[in-house]
């Protein structure tokens, strides 16, 4: 328990550090109340509004463990989400809906996964040509229009609440604890890293690589499903050509911002989901701070920067070097002392 | 015959198909009007697709360029309305504005052994987001030597218009082809694809070719941002957004290997223009919706792709069997 909140603390501490910086703008940023029988604020705000990037960074997390990148999960918002309200308008039900969706999302990720496991392509050409085509199969589904629907019971799933707290909220942190319990609990996030470490090592040690890079695939198609979902639900309506639109590159930093590497192996999902909360966190609070939104992609851009230098394998080699030039140093000075 | 051309081969046959197709149905595709437009049209994204291929062959990737040209309009229009500097000024500034970035984005890649996917998102993220703190509305360039470009064309025979902007995309393309081909730097850059740790045992001055790489993709976004605000005639931070990845797409269907190495300039002008080809045609059609273009490109990504690795694959069975 100690260790991983060891793990999170950078995170923690941005987080805090964010809160604090917000709240000198604009000091009612902590403060939640009852509203209706929800709990109103701006920090529900941000935990709802998190919800679809923080979705799409469990599954981002594990794809990225293995050495991967998904570059499609936006274009499969905008389809999951298409193909939802279209079964919602033909009058086929909430259930129907929903499964219909996840498996969309599903097939997606099996589609992905093959071109990477099966036929070998980098991860970045591959899903790049579902990211290209996928806008296109959303508007065949929604034949160019902008779907929508008034199904009271679908939308619950995007704007309604629970016991209080937005629906959103709870499916993503069911979703983040689910898949975390999923892979620490049993030995399928060590399999993950040792792909994402080396995949012929691991091959050879008897881990099926290529099934794991499949399923990982498949998890992300999931996970995208689950957020476009959520996505359509909030509008009521499915929008091919916005829906999603560069959510995964949004994911793509959380995860980073998560200290996962972009190289493969260890990952830690609590870090990439609080690193969704981050970018939400700056995205809020520069509107709440009264700043214009426009600082918004200067901001990120930094924020990055920043992470990718403390991440570096070069600048730590560095950095390690000057620490025990220090130390020597110091040995040296006590010994003439 | 080097196994290494075919998807070159492949690449002129299907858009030499294509067009034969396109006119067998459309025979007004076949005049210079529409071949004049297809080119004045794509000039941007051919000038961006030189740079991008670079890249590509040295087996990085740049994410930047898309905002990198939204910046330029900007940055054009701006100075335009505010300032009483003459565009040549301006475009020269913008120049040395837009290559210096690329050099950094080069240099950091290089300094922080980082992948060049995560560096070039964050100049994207800062090219765009300075875009944006320049102005949020869509900026109109007024100025008298807009126009005079905007009008500079030679009427081909049957009244098709070859622009400037298209005879600049074109010049772009040769000097991509010598600089890729037939400079020194353009062996650096084959050999880095092939592999950074080979390349530096060969005496490829590794940090040097990657800032250079860059550098040239900045410039080229630059000259694209230029061309693009003359055929548009304003700057919007707004604007080409995704541009980087259609130009990742021409460059694929133009026989590059993604993974860097090999591939040939010239078939990214081939690429952009099949790309353009199928716009053209749902223009002419007139049924087909657009979001088929991206369906359809998507297709063809993916067949280039699977091509190029069947290829890859067999040159490695013959290296074997040998």
């Amino acid at each position: 328990m100690i260790r991983s909140l060891r793990r999170v603390t950078p995170q923690l501490v941005t987080l805090m550090v964010l809160a604090a910086l917000v709240s000198w703008f604009f000091p009612t940023f902590l403060q939640i109340e009852m509203s209706d029988g929800r709990l109103v604020g701006p920090v529900i705000d941000i935990l709802k509004r998190g919800a679809p990037v923080a979705i799409l960074a469990v599954g981002m997390t594990l794809v990225v463990a293995t050495g991967g990148i998904d570059l499609s999960v936006g274009t499969v918002m905008a389809i999951t989400g298409a193909v939802a309200a279209s079964a919602l308008v033909s009058g086929w039900g909430v259930p129907m809906a929903l499964l219909l969706a996840c498996g969309a999302g599903v097939i997606a990720g099996l589609w992905n996964g093959c071109l990477v496991a099966v036929l070998g392509i980098q991860p970045i050409v591959a899903t790049l040509i579902l990211m290209t085509a996928g806008r296109g199969i959303a508007q065949l589904i929604t034949e160019g229009r902008i779907l929508t629907f008034t199904d009271t019971g679908f939308s619950w799933l995007g704007s309604g609440s629970l016991l209080g707290i937005p629906v959103p909220t709870l499916l993503w942190l069911l979703t983040a604890v689910l898949v975390a319990a999923l892979m620490r609990r049993t030995a399928l996030g060590l399999l993950i890293e040792a792909v994402g470490i080396n995949q012929r090592a691991s091959a050879l040690a008897g881990v099926n690589a290529r099934g794991l890079i499949v399923v990982v695939y498949m998890a992300s198609g999931l996970c995208a499903a689950l957020a476009g979902i959520i996505a359509t639900a909030d509008i009521r309506g499915a929008d091919a050509n916005n829906a999603g639109l560069w959510l995964e590159l949004d994911a793509i930093l959380a995860v980073v911002i998560g200290g996962n590497s972009l190289l493969g192996g260890r990952f830690s999902i609590a870090a990439a989901v609080l690193g969704a909360m981050i970018i939400q966190t700056i995205n809020t609070g520069i509107l709440l701070a009264g700043f214009p939104s426009e600082y918004n992609l200067v901001i990120k851009a930094v924020l990055v920067l920043a992470i990718l230098m403390i991440q570096s394998p070069h600048l730590a080699n560095e950095w390690a070097l000057i620490r025990m030039q220090a130390a020597r140093r110091r040995a040296a000075r006590e010994q003439e002392g | 015959m080097n196994p290494r051309t075919f998807p070159l081969l492949a690449t002129i046959a299907i858009f030499l198909v294509a067009y034969a197709v396109c006119s067998a149905q459309y025979p007004t595709i076949l005049s210079t009007r529409v071949a004049g437009n297809l080119l004045t049209d794509n000039a941007y994204l051919g000038i961006t697709a030189v740079g991008m291929t670079l890249v590509i062959l040295s087996g990085g990737i740049d994410l930047s360029v898309g905002s990198v040209i939204a910046f330029s309009g900007v940055f054009i229009s701006v100075l335009l309305r505010d300032t009483g500097l003459h565009p040549l000024v301006v475009f020269a500034l913008l120049l040395v504005v837009t290559t210096a970035f690329g050099a950094a984005m080069g240099g950091l890649i290089d300094w922080l052994a980082m992948p060049p996917f995560i560096v070039t998102l964050a100049g994207m993220f800062l090219a765009r987001g300075v875009a944006y703190m320049l102005t949020i509305d869509s900026v109109p360039i007024t100025h008298d030597f807009y126009g005079f470009l905007q009008d500079a064309y030679y009427v081909m025979p049957g009244k098709g218009r070859l622009t400037f902007i298209g005879v600049l995309m074109l010049l772009s393309v040769l000097g991509g082809m010598i600089l890729a081909h037939r400079t020194r730097f353009g062996a650096s850059v084959f050999a880095l694809g092939g592999g950074a740790a080979t390349a530096r045992l060969m005496g490829v001055r590794v940090r040097r070719t990657t800032v250079l790489i860059y550098a040239f993709s900045g410039f080229m976004s630059g000259l694209a941002g230029i061309v693009f605000s003359i055929y548009t005639g304003s700057g919007y931070p707004l604007a080409a957004v995704g541009t980087e990845l259609t130009a990742i797409a021409a460059v694929v269907i133009g026989g590059t290997l993604l993974a860097g190495g090999a591939g040939y300039m010239f078939g990214t002008l081939i690429g952009v223009l099949t790309m353009g080809l199928i716009q053209t045609y749902i223009v002419f059609d007139g049924t087909l919706s657009s979001w088929w273009t991206k369906i359809v490109i998507g297709i063809l990504l993916l067949a280039f792709i699977l091509l190029q690795k069947g290829l890859v694959q067999l040159s490695n069975r013959r290296q074997g069997a040998a």
